[in-house]
C-alpha cells in the first residue's frame, strides 16, 4: 500500500530470519490476475490484493501475513486462502486480526513456525520502532501532500521522500530514527515553494484502501497537483492504528445532527470530516471509494446532503479494475475548472 | 387518546424479528401498519430515493418506508450492529438509520442492538417503550410475552422444514438471507417457479438458528456475519437428503459475494447461484432454473 511496504519489510526483517519478498508494486497485471480469479461483485481491494499475493508467490513467497479489520476486510484471508490452496500452492496464512481480535499467543506459536529463535521482547521493540516511523512518515507525507504542485524545481520532493525512507529503514534504535525524522524535516522546509496566498483546497475523503494505494486511485493526489491544488488527506496508517478508537466517537459526536450511530468501517468517519471541511470552506471535496463498498454506499446520501447544505462542490468517484484513467482526467479537469471559476466568482462578489 | 400508529416497512429486518414486534407492539396496545408485499409501485419509489451503488434489497426497504411515510406516526427502524464480536451483520444495518433520517423527514422508532457495548435486546426495548411513553414494567412483560410467541413460531417453522424434507420429491435448498426469500418480488416468485417445477423447497430460515450458527464453522471457521452464519449452517443440516442448492443473492451484496465463493468451493452438491438485480421480466432466471431442475433430476434417476 503505498510507501507502507518499507515499514513492514523493516519490522519482518529484523524479527525474523527468513528472506523478505517485497510484493511487487501493483501493475496491470496484478489486477488481471486478480481479477480473474475473485469473485465477480466482491469490493476492489480484494480483487487487489489477490493479485499482489500471486505474484509474490510466483516471486518465491511460502509464507503470506495479512492484515485484518472491520466490514468486510475482515473476512477477506478465509477465501483467499482458499482460492489460493485451489490453485495448487502451499502457503501459509497468518492472520493478524480474526473476529475483530487479535489472539497473541496464536501469533506467537505462528511466529515460531516460521523462525525458531523467534524473541517476543525482540518483536516488541521492533514494532514499536515501525509504529514511530509510520507516524514519521506520515507527518512528513501530510507536509508533502499540502506543498506538492508548488514546489519550484518539479520533482524534488518526491526526490528527498525516497531518500528519507531509505534512511528510515536502515535505523535500528529510537532515537536515530527521531533524529533522521528532525533532519529531514529540516531539508522539507528548505524546498522553495511558490504557493499562492489563497491555493484552490480540495479535501479527499473515502475508503481506506483506495485513498492510500496510488494506484487504485489512478495518482489522483499528483493529478491534482498538477492543477496546483493543495490537498486535504486524513485516511493514513497511524490514523487507522492508533487514533481511530478514540476519534470515531468524536466524529460522530461532531456530525451528531446527521448521524447518530457509527456506521461501519470509517464511513462515520468520513461524514465528520466531510462536515468540518465544509465549515473550514474548502473549495471542494472528492469523495473516493472502490465499487461496491457497502459501508461508503451508505455514507454518500448523507454525504451529498451536508455538500448540498453548505453549499460545496463535491465530486464521487467509485474505482474498479477497469475504470479507464482517461475518464477519470476528464472529469478531473471539469471538477477544477468548476471549483475554479466559482473562486473567481467569489472573489469578485467580495471585492464590490 | 388515540392509539399510536407504528409503521413496519416488510423487508430487511423484517423478516427476521415480526413475530417479536408485532407481539410486543400489540402487547403495549398500539397499532401497527404493516406495508404491502413488494411491488413494481415499491421498487420505483425506492429506486427514486436510493443511490445507485446499494443493495437491492436496501433499495426495497427505502420503497416500503416511503409508503409509509405519512401513513403513520412512527417508523420503526432499528440499528443492529452486533450479537457479539463473532455475530457482527452487514453494514447496512448498521448505517439504516442514518440513511433513512437524512433522506426522509419522519419520525422513526429506533432501538439499537450493540452487544460488544453493552446494549442489549430487552434494554433496546424497554428504550422504545419509553419513547412511547409506556411504563418500564409494561414493556419488560411486553417483551417477554413477544419473545415466548416468537419462539413458539420459529419452532412450528422448524417443525415444517423437517416434514419437508421427508418428502419423495426431488428437494432444494434455496440460501439466501430470509428478506430475499420471503420477498415477494425476489424469493417468491423464483419459489414459485421451483413448484411449478414439482419441486419441494426448503428455505434457509427455516431451522432454528442458534442451531445452524454454531454449525456454519465446519464450511468457514472464521465467518463472523450472523445472518451468513445462519444460512450457510443449513447446509450441514439437511446435506444427506437434498438434491441440491439454489444460491438467491441480490446485487452487489456485501457479505454474499465472499460467504457464497467460498461455500461454492467446498461443496460437493449440485448448486445454481442466481443473483437478482432490478429484474422486470423472469424470463431469463426461468431458463436456468429448469435447466438446473433438469439437471438434478437426471442425476436423481442416475443414482437410482
Amino acid at each position: 500500500m503505498g510507501n507502507y511496504f518499507i515499514p513492514v519489510n523493516y519490522l519482518l526483517k529484523h524479527i525474523l530470519k527468513t528472506e523478505v519478498i517485497p510484493s511487487p508494486p501493483i501493475s496491470s497485471k496484478t489486477i488481471e490476475l486478480g481479477n480473474k480469479y475473485s469473485p465477480d461483485f466482491v469490493c476492489t481491494p480484494f480483487k487487489f490484493t489477490l493479485g499482489t499475493i500471486l505474484e509474490a508467490i510466483e516471486n518465491g513467497a511460502d509464507t503470506i501475513i495479512q492484515a485484518g479489520g472491520g466490514c468486510r476486510y475482515g473476512y477477506y484471508h478465509e477465501l483467499q486462502e482458499q482460492i489460493i490452496s485451489d490453485l495448487g500452492h502451499n502457503i501459509l496464512f497468518i492472520n493478524l486480526v480474526s473476529q475483530g481480535k487479535t489472539d497473541l499467543k496464536k501469533l506467537y506459536h505462528d511466529m515460531k513456525q516460521i523462525d525458531s529463535d523467534f524473541n517476543f521482547l525482540k518483536g516488541l521493540y521492533y514494532l514499536y520502532i515501525t509504529a514511530k516511523m509510520v507516524k514519521y512518515m506520515d507527518k512528513i507525507d501530510h507536509y508533502i501532500r499540502s506543498n506538492l504542485g508548488f514546489e519550484e524545481k518539479e520533482g524534488s520532493f518526491t526526490q528527498l521522500q525516497k531518500q528519507m525512507l531509505e534512511a528510515f529503514s536502515k535505523v535500528n534504535n529510537p532515537l536515530s530514527l527521531y533524529l533522521k525524522y528532525l533532519k529531514y524535516k529540516k531539508q522539507f522546509k528548505k524546498i522553495k515553494t511558490n504557493k499562492p496566498l489563497k491555493p484552490l483546497k480540495v479535501g479527499i475523503i473515502g475508503e481506506l484502501y483506495t485513498i492510500m494505494e496510488p494506484f487504485a486511485n489512478y495518482e489522483l493526489e499528483k493529478e491534482l497537483a498538477k492543477y496546483n491544488i493543495e490537498v486535504k488527506r486524513y485516511t493514513n496508517v497511524h490514523y487507522l492504528l492508533f487514533e481511530k478508537k478514540k476519534q470515531a466517537q468524536k466524529y460522530v459526536k461532531y456530525a451528531k445532527e446527521y448521524i447518530k450511530y457509527k456506521m461501519g468501517a470509517d464511513a462515520a468517519d468520513n461524514i465528520g470530516r466531510c462536515k468540518y471541511l465544509c465549515e473550514k470552506k474548502y473549495d471542494g471535496i472528492i469523495h473516493i471509494k472502490s465499487s461496491f463498498c457497502t459501508p461508503e454506499i451508505g455514507a454518500m446520501p448523507i454525504i451529498s446532503k451536508i455538500c448540498r447544505y453548505y453549499d460545496v462542490p463535491l465530486l464521487n468517484f467509485s474505482f474498479d479494475t477497469n475504470t479507464s484513467e482517461v475518464g477519470i482526467k476528464t472529469r478531473i479537469e471539469a471538477f477544477y475548472d468548476m471549483i475554479e471559476m466559482r473562486k473567481k466568482y467569489e472573489e469578485l462578489l467580495h471585492r464590490d | 387518546m388515540d392509539k399510536l400508529k407504528i409503521g413496519i416497512p416488510r423487508a430487511l429486518n423484517y423478516y427476521h424479528y415480526k413475530d417479536l414486534w408485532i407481539n410486543f407492539f400489540k402487547a403495549l396496545d398500539c397499532d401497527i401498519i404493516i406495508s404491502p408485499p413488494t411491488n413494481k409501485a415499491i421498487i420505483k419509489d425506492g429506486l427514486k430515493y436510493a443511490n445507485d451503488e446499494m443493495c437491492l434489497s436496501l433499495k426495497i426497504y427505502l420503497g416500503h418506508v416511503s409508503y409509509l411515510k405519512d401513513r403513520c406516526d412512527y417508523i420503526l427502524i432499528p440499528r443492529i450492529d452486533n450479537y457479539g464480536l463473532s455475530d457482527q451483520t452487514c453494514t447496512n444495518f448498521l448505517s439504516l438509520f442514518d440513511i433513512v433520517n437524512n433522506i426522509f423527514n419522519v419520525k422513526i422508532l429506533n432501538y439499537n442492538i450493540d452487544y460488544c457495548h453493552g446494549e442489549n435486546e430487552i434494554s433496546a426495548f424497554i428504550n422504545m417503550g419509553k419513547v412511547l411513553h409506556k411504563k418500564r414494567w409494561d414493556s419488560i412483560k411486553a417483551y417477554q410475552f413477544a419473545s415466548v410467541k416468537a419462539n413458539k413460531e420459529c419452532k412450528k417453522k422448524v417443525l415444517n422444514s423437517f416434514h419437508k424434507l421427508k418428502s419423495d420429491q426431488t428437494k432444494v435448498l434455496l440460501i439466501g438471507h430470509s428478506y430475499n426469500l420471503h420477498d415477494a418480488y425476489l424469493g417468491q416468485s423464483i419459489i414459485y417457479l421451483l413448484e411449478s417445477l414439482g419441486i419441494e423447497v426448503i428455505m434457509s430460515d427455516g431451522f432454528d438458528p442458534k442451531m445452524t450458527n454454531k454449525l456454519a464453522s465446519s464450511l468457514s471457521p472464521s465467518l463472523y456475519f450472523k445472518y451468513s452464519k445462519e444460512a450457510i449452517g443449513t447446509i450441514d443440516i439437511v446435506r444427506n437428503n437434498i438434491d441440491g442448492i439454489i444460491f438467491l443473492t441480490a446485487f452487489p451484496c456485501g457479505p454474499d459475494s465472499l460467504v457464497n465463493e467460498l461455500v461454492f468451493r467446498k461443496i460437493t452438491l449440485p448448486y445454481l447461484n442466481l443473483v437478482i438485480d432490478d429484474i422486470d421480466s423472469l424470463t431469463g432466471i426461468e431458463t436456468r432454473i429448469e435447466s438446473f431442475v433438469d439437471i438434478i433430476e437426471q442425476k436423481k434417476q442416475l443414482i437410482n
